[in-house]
This record gives C-alpha cells, sequence and structure tokens, in this order.
C-alpha cells in the first residue's frame, strides 16, 4: 500500500524563476523522511512537486522525472486529480473551509466528490481522524460550528485530521507542527510513528530536535547564496545526519541550530 | 519636571458633544428667527457653528490632536448626514404621497376600462414588472456567474479573458435605452415589425444586468483564498467540483447581493421597456405575446396624464415600486447572512 518516491534531477521553477536545482533522492516506502534547511531554500516547493501541487500555481513547472513505485508522476497520462487522491498533503499555513462544520471539514474529501458514507462510517470516521489528530477531545462538543472558529493550532490539528480521513498512501506535511504547543506538538509525533507502519511520510520541519525524534532519513536543502535556487545539500540516515554527516555545511546547519 | 511621561491628560466631559450641539441649535435660531431663514438655512449655520465651536473648546481644553479628532469626526457626521438626507426625504415625499393612493383595489385591479377618475390599479404593472424582472434574472444570471467563473478559474491572463472583460467594462456603459432598441431590433427580426413582447423587455434588461452579475460576482472569486481551492485540490476534488463545492459556497453570499443589486437597478427602467415591451392597461401573464407594463413604464403613463388622479396613481405606483426594491434588499442581506461563511 506505501509508496516509494524516487526523484532524479529535478528542476522546479516559477515562471523564468528557478527555485530549486537538481534535486536527486530516494523517499522509502513506510519510512519518515524530514526536510530541513533554511527559510527560502525550497521545502515546500520540493514537498508540493511531489504530488502535483506545484503546477497550481500560474506559470509553475517542474523538469526532471519522480517516479512512484515505478510509474512516472509526471508522465503524459497522468492524472494529477487522481495522484493527489493517493499522495495527501497538510500545508504550512492552516486552512479549513469556511463554509464547514469542523464535522464537514473533516469528511471533505468525500463530501466535495459527493462519496456516499453511511452515517455509522462517517462518525466512526471522523472521530478517529480528530483522535489521531489530538484534537477529538477539544472539539467533540461542538462538531456542528463551523471550523474557522477554532484557534490557529486547532486549525492546524483539524487540516491533519482532514488529510488522514481519506487515508492517502503517501501523506506530506509542511511544517505541521509550527502553530502547535509541545503537547500536541508531540501528539502528531505519536501520530507520524504510528502512520509510518503503513504509509510514506515526508515531513517539513524547522525543528532540528523534531527532525532527529521523528525521521528515518533527512535531507538539507540549502541556498548557495540569495537570489540561487535552492538544491539538496546532503541526504542521508537521520543518525549520520546528526552525527557524522558527510558534509562540512550540514553541520555547519546543524551544530548552529543546537548552539 | 517630572521624569515620567504623562498618560491622562484633561477631557471634555461626555456630554460636551451634545451641549455643544443644542447651544449650537440656539446661536443659529436667534438670526434665522429675526432674518427669517428657513429650516434649511438654519440647520446648516447650526452645523456650520458646531463644527468651530466643539474643536475650539476641545483645543482649548485637550489640545491640538484631541481638536483635530473632533473637528474629523464633526466632519465625518456632517458628509453622512448630507449622504443620507436625500433618502430620507425620498423616501418621506413618496410614502406621504404614495399612501394616499394605496388601497385593496389599487393594489389587485389593472387600467383596464377605467375612465377618467375613477378608481384604477397597479395590478396589470405588478404583474409585468414581476415577470419581466424574473425572466431577465433568469436569464442574466448563469451568464454572469458562468463568465465570471471563466474570468477568474480559467482565463487566467488569456487573451481571450482580457477581451471578454474589455467588452464587458463596454457592456456597463451601454444607455439602457440602446439596449431597448437593440432588444426591439431583435424581436422585430424575428416575428415581425408589429410584435410585440413582454420578453423583449427581459432582453433588455439583461444586457444592463449581465455587466453588473459579472462584476460582482467576478470579485467575490477573486476574494476566496488560493489557500482553500489548494487544500481541497489536495484532497483529490477536480477542479470543476472545487469550483462547484469550495469556491461557489464561500462567495455565495455576496454574489447574491450583487444579484438583487442588479435587479434593483434594472427593475426601475423605464424606456428599454416602453420601448420593446409596450404599454397596455390590461393584465397579461404571458411573457411571449402581446404587450406588458411595467412599474415605471405605468408611473410615466399616469403622470402623463396631467390630472390630479393620474398622478396620484403615479405616486401610488412609485410607493410599490420603492417597497419592491427594499423587500429585494432586504431578502440580500437575510440571504446574505445565512449563506455567507460563519464564525464561531
Ligand atoms: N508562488 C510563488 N511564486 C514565485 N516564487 C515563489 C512562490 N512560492 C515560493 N517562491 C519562491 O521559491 C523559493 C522557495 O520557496 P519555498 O516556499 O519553497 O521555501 P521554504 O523552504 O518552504 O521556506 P520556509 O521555510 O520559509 O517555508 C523562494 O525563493 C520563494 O520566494
Ligand atoms: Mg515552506
Amino acid at each position: 500500500m506505501a509508496k516509494s518516491i524516487d526523484v532524479s534531477d529535478l528542476n522546479i521553477y516559477y515562471g523564468d524563476f528557478l527555485a530549486v536545482e537538481g534535486v536527486s533522492m530516494t523517499i522509502k516506502a513506510r519510512s519518515v523522511t524530514a526536510f530541513i534547511g533554511p527559510s527560502g531554500c525550497g521545502k515546500s516547493t520540493m514537498l508540493r512537486s511531489l504530488n502535483r501541487m506545484h503546477e497550481v500555481i500560474p506559470g509553475a513547472r517542474v523538469e526532471g522525472k519522480v517516479m512512484v513505485d515505478g510509474q512516472s508522476l509526471y508522465g503524459p497520462d497522468v492524472d494529477p486529480v487522481a495522484v493527489r487522491r493517493s499522495i495527501g498533503m497538510v500545508f504550512q499555513r492552516p486552512n479549513p473551509f469556511p463554509t464547514m462544520s469542523i464535522y464537514d471539514n473533516v469528511l471533505a474529501g468525500s463530501r466535495l466528490n459527493s462519496r456516499k458514507l453511511s452515517k455509522a462510517d462517517a462518525d466512526d470516521i471522523v472521530e478517529r481522524s480528530l483522535t489521531h489528530a489530538n484534537l477529538w477531545n477539544e472539539v467533540k462538543d461542538r462538531l456542528g460550528k463551523p471550523g474557522q472558529g477554532l484557534s490557529g493550532g486547532q486549525q492546524q490539528r483539524l487540516c491533519i485530521a482532514r488529510a488522514i480521513a481519506v487515508e492517502p498512501e503517501v501523506l506530506l506535511m509542511d511544517e505541521p507542527c509550527s502553530a502547535l504547543d509541545p503537547i500536541s506538538t508531540s501528539a502528531i509525533e505519536d501520530l507520524i510513528h504510528e502512520l509510518k507502519s503503513d504509509y510514506t511520510i515526508v515531513i517539513v520541519t524547522h525543528n532540528m530536535q523534531q527532525a532527529a525524534r521523528v525521521s528515518d532519513e533527512t535531507g538539507f536543502f540549502n541556498l548557495k547564496a540569495a537570489g540561487q535556487p535552492g538544491h539538496l545539500v546532503e541526504f542521508n540516515a537521520t543518525k549520520k545526519m546528526f552525527t557524522n554527516p558527510d558534509e562540512p555545511a550540514t553541520e555547519a546547519y546543524i551544530s548552529g541550530r543546537f548552539g | 519636571m517630572s521624569s515620567t511621561v504623562a498618560l491622562s491628560h484633561a477631557k471634555l466631559p461626555r456630554w460636551a458633544p451634545a451641549l455643544v450641539g443644542v447651544v449650537s441649535l440656539a446661536a443659529a435660531g436667534l438670526p434665522a428667527m429675526l432674518l427669517g431663514w428657513g429650516l434649511f438655512a438654519w440647520l446648516v449655520a447650526s452645523v456650520l457653528l458646531f463644527l468651530a465651536a466643539l474643536p475650539g473648546w476641545s483645543l482649548v481644553v485637550e489640545g491640538r490632536r484631541s481638536a483635530v479628532d473632533r473637528l474629523m469626526t464633526g466632519l465625518v457626521w456632517s458628509a453622512f448626514g448630507v449622504a443620507v438626507l436625500p433618502l430620507v426625504w425620498l423616501i418621506y415625499v413618496v410614502v406621504d404621497q404614495g399612501a394616499q393612493a394605496i388601497n385593496g383595489e389599487f393594489l389587485t385591479y389593472s387600467m383596464r376600462g377605467v375612465i377618467g377618475d375613477e378608481q384604477g390599479g397597479v395590478y396589470h404593472a405588478l404583474i409585468g414588472t414581476v415577470f419581466i424582472t424574473l425572466a431577465a434574472t433568469v436569464v442574466s444570471v448563469p451568464i454572469g456567474i458562468l463568465t465570471a467563473v471563466y474570468l477568474v478559474e480559467y482565463g487566467g491572463r488569456s487573451k481571450l479573458a482580457r477581451w471578454i472583460t474589455f467588452l464587458v467594462d463596454v457592456m456597463t456603459g451601454i444607455p439602457s435605452i440602446v439596449a431597448g432598441l437593440f432588444a426591439l431590433a431583435l424581436v422585430v427580426l424575428i416575428f415581425g415589425p408589429a410584435f410585440r413582447m413582454g420578453f423583449g423587455g427581459s432582453i433588455a434588461l439583461s444586457l444592463l444586468m449581465i455587466p453588473t452579475v459579472v462584476r460582482s460576482a467576478e470579485e467575490m472569486f477573486r476574494l476566496v483564498p488560493m489557500d482553500l481551492r489548494e487544500a481541497s485540490y489536495a484532497l483529490g476534488v477536480p477542479k470543476w467540483r472545487t469550483i462547484l463545492k469550495v469556491v461557489v459556497p464561500t462567495a455565495i453570499g455576496g454574489v447574491i447581493t450583487g444579484i438583487v443589486l442588479a435587479i434593483s437597478r434594472v427593475i426601475g427602467e423605464t424606456a428599454p421597456l416602453l420601448v420593446v415591451a409596450g404599454a397596455t392597461d390590461g393584465v397579461n401573464f404571458n411573457l411571449f405575446d402581446g404587450r406588458m407594463t411595467t412599474l415605471p413604464v405605468f408611473i410615466y403613463s399616469q403622470y402623463a396624464q396631467s390630472t390630479p388622479a393620474g398622478y396620484q396613481r403615479a405616486w401610488g405606483g412609485a410607493l410599490v415600486l420603492i417597497a419592491i426594491v427594499m423587500l429585494l434588499n432586504l431578502i440580500a442581506r437575510l440571504l446574505g447572512k445565512l449563506l455567507a461563511p460563519k464564525k464561531a
């Protein structure tokens, strides 16, 4: 069920602007891969190119190859909608649907696609997803209330619940914990550990400890200089990255963060 | 000198503006009485006095910043008064004059066979206005909304989208009588020179409504954050479903308000309807055959009779028309409230 992702020589553009250059990596199935790097180096851009969300932006395009379980993601007959159904995403900024209640937000994947669900199944999915996202206890008494009435961190957890409710095979998470307190953060990390047995997970984080805690492998992105495209400096097992990285730049970045 | 920063300073009492207001009215009242000014001149003089007195007092007691604040607040309120005064006045006059004409028969009888001062009614015009405007709405809302969806979701910066935007702008400026003549030409071209029908009027009104609907719907769709569309795409929802179930519902409150404003604008059109739909004294329920009178045309033709009974019927028709427009606005506000995205 889980899928591995092979990226080779990927260039990602916004119009004429080359944002990420020459990335090659292999993301293993049933594992957690973390992307780290300074702000603006293209982590979000890279992540969005893995489920074809990048091309939603006018003028945005990619060059190179992304293979998911041996199938080319950018092949001419690949349907981006089908891709996004099996590769889900949690965005850097929480974006619950303002017209929907908390309940409907969790079920948005089915609701928007007009998939029929029995009431019992729907209740079950909502409770399970919200529990996984560590939000159930806070909202179980007001599931009918609008999702935008929640706090920023609660909205982010709602978006995580919404993404796992459709049971994607790969889950891309863009700084899912940046707005969360330590308790919710640890709940999300537990969730990641739990999902890892069935899913492939890619997570962007600015928190080195988090990358060290949750991920099996880590990719370090950097900019050569301001205005230059971002590139992948090193991709290695997380243990090695944090103890004995191959590149001095990786060591500098990580140890700089740890002080 | 103390080294602490003063955080408080002298303030005028809460009732200061009210006091200055009353004093200004009284002070301006004196010359008004002596020189025999009218009500209007008295009010203007009072407002000017107020705008000078309150900031002046404030300058002495509270200092410069508060004085400027009081002056600006006064100016804003005066401007507001100038803006709503004509509206209130207009409503007062229409209700005052029109109420005398309104009774059960006025609302349920047409003008068929009514001679001279006999009691006539507005029923046929009411039916005409409702039918013709409704048909115009049914035609222009889908066209307008679909155009807006194209412009926002699919057009991007393409040539076609730019041309459509340009043409919509041009359409906004079409004089209503020209729209009427065009609709007439169309009807005549298809059905022959002597043919008249209410739907011809709907066509003319649609031409006037479509640009307004496109513009307002476009604005509303553009306000829907890109984040929401992306959230929907990321769940594997196709674009057309995203538009139908995320973009449109999020924007629907504003879109409906825009539609109702467009209706309110065309419901009072007289010239194009006089040209295409003609005028008649009787009730006509068939949009597609025969002349139909609308309320503005009714008002115009009654007024043109220049008799006291005609004037009164014209005012009565005006009151009915204004009541309909207000009702529409009320419905729009209600729908907007009900359908707008809710915060907790
Ligand atoms: N929609 C866009 N249009 C044009 N350029 C963009 C767009 N989004 C991002 N970029 C550019 O692409 C580069 C990479 O941005 P990206 O958002 O991927 O950074 P990031 O690594 O996720 O940063 P952060 O850690 O701050 O989230 C930046 O130079 C940014 O300015
Ligand atoms: Mg980012």
